[in-house]
């Protein structure tokens, strides 16, 4: 919607500062500030220190921040490659068959992760699936639950996908498997990255499954900040959730770099 | 029938249904190797539909297509051989011209000397060998145009499929655009050239024979020369240049026509039978001569070099394209119009249909 008065540009602004500020805004920037706080019991936090963030990059908290990424990026890659996949799949099965695997892998997203979390824990729980008690039940349920979104976005970037480049690449000779590479999968990137972003950003953040299925020795860092806030550290969590956040976000920085440089080609 | 050839595309019965609706009806056509056929018709008409089956996008639900004597309805489109170029270009725009055009050599594993040999040379063909490290959005439409072309003919395709490959341009280019690719018709003989077309003069200027589809079905199949100067049908002669139809009456030696008796070569149509009677625009003159028709002048555009006047004739419109008139009549007067006998084409009467079948094969 275009504003045209300036009065109105200024009415739009406040209003969205109105809402944005402490919607958004407020509690990240109050995250920050107890991250280096020692004591906070009047209207501002005091006692600076940076000692949250001492033992916030070493030993167990670095473990954790390790062990979230190694998840998050698999679950990314398997989910990517899941979800493309039946994207693909689906894009030539037609409508009728397209909604039902739609449906199916929207599934996770719509039952509560608990729930999804519970299953997947008896589901692994025995013989011959036996994966309780290793880091791979924690992976698979990450998986399951971003699977939808990476299939979301690549069928709509199917979708958006004139066919006419399949067919000139098919006149030409091409075998569909060459398609797929030669063509479709170059012109799907852009959404490829986009939606690899999504899914680690989602399993990078990922607490009610993970708290169901995480074996002692694959504790990721959402975890750590549950339970160091959960003893009443809430300044040390404060520090492991920001610590947290800058490296989900660098990590997506840093596929956005990769998707303007292969728009730009 | 071209069953022995190298190339060629026959259609045998190909009838195409989308939802159960029939896009296109019982095609019986013969594109012979070497020449250049189009199919001109309106939107709908279910031209596009049968280069897509000839492409192999589309699977007839009836019927056969074969390729230089090979029946191909059951291949999926890339084991077909066939070069296509589509109104949009379609140009892969994650590679560059070069790449663009070797696609097709190196999905089909050519050796890499020969893919740059005839990569370069289809360039060359299409005047685009200096932008062959560019990515297609660096071009302009009839840039683009020119490589998609290359593109299709660096498979050394025996069959060219065109669909509407020049609707995208501007006027200006459009015409040079179509001088190339006459001459590249002219430099690569053996290729059969199958082009979609809802533009007549692109049709005309082009083409060896004219197929001529209406609401799925082929209406007329001729040289430009036969459809333009004795067509079949009123759908011909109204969709192959511009047409006066006159609904009139076969009598001995001529035709009535509002009242009045024309001379007109009737051939061997029966006295009494309705016809149409097809006049040219531009054949038309005005002031007294053979085959005067009195009416009044109800429009006048000017359209630089010509004026078309609209002149109602005992309650029919009939049109005439004249050289630029130095003073046009006003509006509402009284004009005179005439036309050469030779210069009419009786269409439709019963006992002209037989004699005067063309053959679509």
């Amino acid at each position: 919607m275009l504003v045209h008065t300036a009065r109105g540009r200024r009415t739009a602004w406040a209003v969205f500062a109105l809402l944005f500020t402490p919607l958004f805004a407020l509690p990240l920037l109050v995250v920050l500030a107890a991250s280096f706080a020692t004591n906070w019991s009047g209207a501002l936090p005091s006692g600076p220190t940076a000692a949250h963030y001492a033992t916030a990059v070493r030993g167990e908290p670095l473990q954790a921040l390790a062990t979230s990424l190694v998840t998050a990026a698999t679950a990314s890659l398997l989910a990517l490659v899941v979800g493309a996949w039946a994207a693909l799949a689906a894009d030539a099965l037609g409508r009728r068959g397209r909604r039902v695997l739609d449906a199916l892998f929207v599934l996770p997203v719509a039952v509560p992760s608990v729930a999804v979390g519970l299953a997947v824990l008896v589901a692994y729980s025995q013989p011959p699936f036996l994966l309780n008690g290793t880091r791979w039940i924690v992976i698979l349920a990450h998986t399951v639950l971003v699977t939808a979104f990476a299939h979301q976005s690549v069928g709509a970037a199917l979708r958006r996908l004139d066919p006419a480049y399949e067919q000139a690449a098919a006149s030409l000779g091409a075998r569909p498997l060459h398609v797929l590479r030669r063509v479709k999968l170059p012109l799907l990137l852009p959404s490829l990255n986009a939606a690899a972003g999504l899914c680690f950003a989602l399993s990078m953040g990922e607490l009610s499954a993970t708290m169901m299925l995480y074996p002692p020795d694959w504790l990721p860092l959402p975890v750590l900040v549950f339970t160091a806030t959960d003893r009443g550290s809430l300044f040390t969590g404060s520090a492991l959730a920001v610590v947290l956040m800058a490296a989900t976000l660098l990590v997506l920085l840093a596929l956005s770099r990769l998707r303007t440089r292969a728009a730009h080609r | 029938m071209s069953d022995r050839t190298g190339s060629g595309v026959r259609f045998d019965g190909v009838t195409v249904d989308y939802d159960g609706h029939t896009v296109l009806d019982a095609l019986d056509l013969t594109v012979e190797p070497g020449e250049v056929m189009a199919l001109l018709g309106p939107s709908g008409s279910g031209k596009t539909t049968a280069l897509r089956a000839v492409a192999g996008f589309v699977r007839p639900a009836a019927g056969r297509v074969h390729v230089g004597g090979r029946d191909v309805t059951g291949l999926p489109p890339h084991r077909r051989g066939i070069g296509m170029v589509v109104q949009s270009y379609a140009l892969f725009p994650h590679l560059r011209v070069a790449d663009n055009v070797a696609f097709g050599l190196r999905a089909r594993r050519t050796p890499k000397a020969e893919t740059a040999a005839r990569t370069a040379e289809a360039l060359e063909l299409t005047g685009m060998g200096a932008y062959a490290r560019r990515h297609p959005r660096e071009l302009s439409g009839g840039q683009q145009q020119r490589v998609a072309i290359a593109r299709a003919l660096a498979i050394r395709p025996d069959v060219l499929l065109l669909d509407e490959p020049l609707s995208a341009l501007d006027a200006g280019l459009r015409s040079g655009m179509l001088a190339e690719l006459a001459r590249l018709h002219r430099e690569l003989p053996h290729m059969s050239m199958l082009y979609v077309t809802h533009d007549q003069v692109e049709a005309l200027t082009l083409a060896d024979r004219i197929a001529v589809m209406d609401r799925a079905r082929l209406r007329d199949c001729g040289t430009p020369q036969e459809l333009y100067r004795s067509p079949r049908t009123e759908f011909t002669a109204s969709f192959v240049g511009n047409a006066n139809l006159l609904p009139v009456t076969v009598t001995a030696g001529g035709v009535s026509f509002a009242g009045r008796t024309l001379k007109v070569p009737a051939g061997q149509a029966a006295p009494g039978a309705a016809a149409t009677l097809c006049v040219r625009p531009h054949l038309v003159g005005l002031g007294p001569g053979p085959n005067t028709l009195r009416g009044t002048l109800a429009e006048v555009q000017w359209r630089g070099a010509t004026h078309r006047l609209t002149v109602h004739v005992g309650g029919h419109r009939m049109l005439a394209d004249l050289r630029e008139l130095r003073e046009p009549p006003p509006l509402g007067a009284e004009v005179e119009l005439h036309f050469a006998p030779d210069d009419a084409v009786l269409i439709g009467a019963i006992g002209t249909e037989a004699g005067h079948g063309r053959d679509h094969r």
